[in-house]
């Protein structure tokens, strides 16, 4: 992160007007970062053109990583490692270790997708979070757009925010 | 987005009409059936007693006596038999997947779920079926009762008779007629009543609005949800689990019916599906499409889960009295047995859950064809393998019998549940979530 990051931050007072905003700044030909508000609001991510998370693959390969980690950990160690017959059955008793393979599975998948998850956005211990604006967790829709990905100049953007109905337009650096 | 768009009751309406050419199709296919059945039956009547002998002889040499089915019973084997059984197999297949119609829509209003509503027309429609499985599962039980059940077999509880079994005299105060029959009429004339009481309040919904017909459905779908908790188990140990006598396995109530719940899911699904393809279902959108791709993926692997812990648990323990079971199906009756257990598995975990595992297939309405083909198929094998090897043993086989059978049970269902869907709107137009159902986004 260079320190000289330059946001135009529009604040909205309410849900349904970001909405219309988010497309309507965006057919003015103006990128939009994010928008961060105090609730999920239903349609948003479609209106502002996020392409679809990945982590359903992320998801998938992780599964097939826990599933050969396990299935290998099982295999060592009741097969070359220290055999056991167990119950009267072969040493590679498939049926018996299906259980720990798919609980093993499930565990990858599941701390791999959190993990990915973090990384992905950023979210380390000890990282300072991001606020465009405190009252986005209360009563305020905040759209913030990054300056370094649009051409237009600072004042064309405000005025296309407050046309599409931003009661403030904030400035703000990182 | 929500809130903005404004429908009135009067255009979503949507009558399905089943077109004389429609009729025409399924009759034919029944015909068709019909007569595959009967050149099956005379195959059978010719080709049955060479075999029969043959086999009969094998079976004495290793001493198969399996794990107490009818099949295995010391007395002689009828060519008719396997006739008896696929009727059998057949009527509880399809019972199943009408009485899940039912319970797909107690499910519904229970959890009081908006999305399903464009959809519910379907499964509501799917117990009219039961009028037909019903007096053919009580006749075939009253006349050829013996030649599915093991323990119906006379002088069985009798320590007097030479046929006296112990095993199965222990569990004739349970397993006698008079009691089978008591809670078989119970069941099904319990789920008639409450279908046909929901089915009213839900027509007259249609009619007069508000919301005192959804409450009163949410009560009744409450009682049913009850009532099937206790007779889907039952059921099953009845109609199924005691086809082999000797054998029990606590888990059989939860598997025959998670068997049932994922065809009649995929028999909704394929339904829709195929309306929408007529041009009806014009309300059902790719978001409830995926909504009943992610049932039928759930409930497969659900399935898979309860008859994989069955598995396991007598694999593991390693009783002769219960690993006899899986051994007949896996190596009994020379081996006939063996390829639909393969299937069963690949028919009703892999394929779907490899197809259905990403978004986009279950959004894809072609993938959910092919997938929902493939449970159908499935747990008809699945309910033939459940079936079969206890009641006729090494006389079984995919013959014309077979084929023609289903062939007669499916065109039948088919045409029924098709005349009863003419007789509403396919959309329950004035279901109280019917705007949430409209707007459903995922």
């Amino acid at each position: 992160m260079d320190s000289t990051e330059r946001y135009l931050v529009g604040v909205y007072d309410d849900d349904e007007e970001v909405l219309h905003a988010v497309t309507e700044v965006k057919s003015n030909g103006v990128k939009i970062e994010e928008v961060y508000t105090p609730f999920p609001i239903h349609g948003l991510d479609v209106a502002i053109g996020h392409p679809r998370t990945r982590i359903p693959i992320a998801a998938f390969l992780f599964g097939c990583l826990g599933l050969v980690c396990i299935f290998s950990l099982i295999n060592y160690t009741m097969v070359f490692d220290w055999p056991m017959i167990i119950g009267g059955k072969d040493f590679f008793a498939l049926p018996d270790w299906i259980p720990v393979s798919f609980e093993g599975t499930v565990l990858f998948t599941a701390f791999g997708m959190v993990g990915t998850f973090l990384v992905s956005n950023s979210l380390w211990p000890g990282k300072q979070p991001r606020t465009f604006d405190l009252r986005s967790t209360d009563d305020k829709f905040i759209m913030a757009i990054n300056m370094s990905n649009n051409k237009k100049s600072e004042a064309e953007i405000e005025s296309i925010l407050r046309a599409s109905g931003a009661v403030e337009v904030n400035v703000k650096q990182f | 987005m929500a809130g903005h768009s404004h429908f009135s009751p009067s255009n979503v309406e949507e009558h399905f009409e089943f077109t004389a050419e429609g009729r025409k199709r399924v009759i034919y296919a029944f015909i068709a059936g019909v007569v595959a059945l009967i050149v099956g039956i005379f195959l059978l009547s010719r080709g049955e007693h060479d075999a029969a002998h043959a086999v009969a002889e094998h079976g004495a040499e290793h001493g198969e006596h399996l794990s107490g089915g009818a099949a295995a019973h010391h007395g002689g084997y009828d060519w008719t038999n396997r006739i008896w059984a696929n009727l059998w197999l057949n009527g509880v297949f399809f019972t199943g997947i009408a009485v899940i119609g039912m319970f797909f829509v107690s499910i519904q209003y229970l959890a009081k779920a908006g999305w399903s509503s464009v959809v519910k027309r379907i499964p509501e429609a799917f117990p009219i079926f039961l009028y037909v499985t019903f007096p053919i599962l009580l006749l075939t039980f009253l006349f050829k009762g013996d030649v599915i059940f093991h323990w119906m077999h006379h002088g069985i509880t009798d320590p007097s008779s030479e046929h006296y079994d112990k095993i199965i005299a222990g569990k004739s105060g349970y397993l006698n007629q008079p009691f089978f029959l008591i809670r078989m009429v119970a069941f099904f004339v319990l789920w008639i009543v409450l279908w046909r009481w929901l089915r009213k309040k839900s027509l007259e919904e249609d009619l007069n609005g508000g919301t005192e017909n959804f409450y009163s459905m949410v009560k009744i779908a409450t009682g049913f949800i009850v009532l099937m908790g206790i007779s889907s188990s039952m059921s099953a140990w009845d109609w199924v689990m005691s086809i082999d006598t000797h054998w029990f396995s606590t888990m059989f109530g939860w598997y025959m019916f998670s068997s049932w719940h994922v065809t009649g899911l995929a028999t909704i699904t394929l339904t829709v599906l195929l309306l929408k393809d007529k041009g009806y279902m014009q309300y059902v959108n790719f978001n409830h499409l995926h909504d009943l791709g992610k049932f039928m993926f759930a409930f497969s692997i659900f399935w898979t889960y309860v008859w994989f812990a069955q598995f396991l648990l007598i694999y593991y323990a390693n009783f002769p009295e219960e690993t006899i079971y899986f051994l007949e199906r896996w190596e009994g009756h020379n081996k006939i047995y063996k390829a639909t257990e393969i299937l069963n598995v690949f028919f009703n975990f892999f394929f779907p859950f490899l197809i259905m595992m990403t978004r986009d297939a279950k959004r894809t309405p072609i993938f959910l064809k092919i997938c929902c083909a493939f449970i159908i198929v499935g747990h008809y094998l699945d309910f033939y393998q459940m079936i079969m090897p206890g009641t006729v043993g090494p006389h079984g086989g995919y013959g014309l019998v077979e084929f023609g059978m289903v062939t007669v049970f499916a065109s039948a269902f088919i045409y029924l549940v098709s005349n009863e869907l003419t007789k509403a709107s396919l959309v329950a137009k004035n279901h109280p979530f019917l705007e949430e159902a409209l707007h459903h986004d995922i």
